[in-house]
């Protein structure tokens, strides 16, 4: 429904694009842009996985866990949604080492941004799985399925199809969150930039660039999720 | 010895003091974007079809890209163009800017929720569309979608740390500053993040309240529709 308004903006871009590629100079950023780009990549990739496995381990555990495995999911879901994600990233990097732990950067940023973004979609799959029509679970249990098996045979799979749309919005989120990590000293792409930016003051290039490959990125994820969306319920259909 | 409270009382007093900057930042930040989301929302209703076109374009820019770049373009690249703006003045503006755009879609929402029989009613009355949006259509679009702002407001008041990054002296700064000056960042940061829990957890108790009290009100409008 948005795709027309998203396609026209990224042709838009994509001249705004070839017209900045046309002023002088523009070939001394891109290496450098990419490079960042390319950890920028990375850390949205790493923190994606580390997100969706979250996610279906604190909704399960805050739906079907034993009690004290629920307060542990409730309170994992409402620490990490109710603080900043910069606080999130600025604790692990500055306070961790205290207690001992020393990660690399790299490892918080995943960590950081994928246990926050986590806890955003834990919420996303339980709305999902609790919007599977209860018949399905009736039938399961009517057919003598133990719970574990009904949920990753009959209920999972069709909730997944239901919760494409919210994690592309969530991975959109997470991706616009790895801006965060060039403030931990990672080389990202807003890091780049930045540091381009204090030694060639070209500002409006740099950030120019800058804001279109987020833009692209970002188109990147949407296209990709609508694929993946159409790919899955098309299973679905066949099914029913 | 991993926390300590003498240094937790020494520096609570400047946390509280930054604590303000942060509010300030999140009330102007709101003002914006509540206001900038109606104009957005109302623009990309327009019949004429590129001011829709853009306004939707504008949207979808800002929604896909990091506010933290935003908050560095305001900043850096406005002064290119003659446009020089205090640190809180750029950041409340690029908040407001990112929120506005998320607010636009909210208000959208309740824009197109209103019933078309009112348009068509206010039509026959021979109400101009200025007096329409006034009277008829916002106040009947704007309190169903309230606790939707809500959780923007929530949303934009954990984002204020980001303006950190260019130097307003908000909490996340200060608890940087004060964890550099004595090497203990343990305490500074752990209660900016128990200061950012409690208070969006608040807001989210009251966010319900206002919900459940909406829903019970919006139910039965003195009677009315």
């Amino acid at each position: 429904m948005q795709l027309r308004p998203l396609a026209v903006c990224a042709i838009v871009f994509f001249t705004a694009g070839l017209a900045v590629s046309s002023f002088a100079g523009f070939r001394e950023f891109i290496p450098g842009l990419l490079q960042g780009a390319a950890i920028t990549i990375q850390i949205t990739i790493g923190g994606c996985l580390l997100a969706v496995v979250m996610a279906l381990i604190a909704a399960m555990a805050k739906m079907y866990g034993p009690l004290p495995l629920r307060w542990l999911a409730v309170a994992y879901i409402e620490v990490f949604r109710g603080t900043s994600a910069l606080v999130q990233l600025f604790w692990l990097f500055f306070v961790l080492p205290h207690f001992g732990v020393n990660l690399d950067p790299m490892t918080v940023a995943i960590t950081a941004l994928g246990l926050n973004v986590g806890a955003y979609g834990a919420e996303v799959v339980r709305g999902a799985v609790n919007a599977v029509a209860r018949g399905q679970w009736e039938a399961s249990v009517a057919l003598n399925m133990p719970r574990a098996l009904a949920l990753r045979r009959i209920i999972l799979p069709q909730a997944f199809v239901a919760m494409i749309p919210p994690w592309g919005n969530l991975f959109i989120e997470l991706l616009k969150a790895t801006a965060l990590v060039s403030l931990i000293t990672i080389s990202d792409l807003t890091f780049k930039a930045q540091q381009m930016n204090q030694t060639t003051f070209r500002t409006i290039e740099i950030f120019t660039i800058v804001l279109v490959v987020y833009l692209a990125l970002s188109v990147l994820i949407t296209v990709g999720m609508r694929t993946l969306e159409t790919f899955a319920a098309r299973g679905i259909a066949r099914g029913r | 010895m991993f926390w300590d409270w003498n240094y937790v009382w020494e520096i609570t007093p400047t946390l509280l003091r930054a604590s303000v900057v942060t509010i300030q930042a999140t009330l102007l930040g709101f003002v914006l974007a509540a206001v900038l989301g109606l104009v957005l929302a109302i623009l990309r209703m327009s019949k004429t079809g590129w001011i829709s076109v853009t306004a939707a374009g504008f949207v979808e820019f800002i929604r896909s890209t990091p506010v933290l770049i935003q908050i560095f373009f305001i900043f850096f690249v406005f002064p290119e163009f003659g446009i020089v703006l205090p640190a809180m003045a750029a950041g409340v503006i690029a908040l407001g800017l990112h929120y506005g755009s998320y607010c636009s879609e909210v208000y959208r929402a309740g824009l197109e929720n209103v019933p078309k029989g009112q348009w068509e009613a206010s039509t026959a009355l021979n109400l101009s569309p200025y007096i329409t949006f006034r009277d008829i259509i916002i106040p009947q679009a704007i309190p169903p979608v309230v606790p939707a702002l809500g959780n923007y407001l929530v949303a934009l008041f954990k984002e204020t740390p980001l303006l950190s990054a260019i130097a307003v002296l908000e909490l996340m700064q200060t608890a940087k500053i004060l964890g550099s000056q004595s090497f203990r960042y343990v305490e500074p940061i752990t209660l900016v993040g128990g200061f950012f829990l409690v208070m969006s957890l608040v807001a989210a108790a009251f966010i319900r309240q206002l919900e459940a009290y909406l829903n019970r009100t919006l139910r039965n409008p003195g009677g009315a529709r």
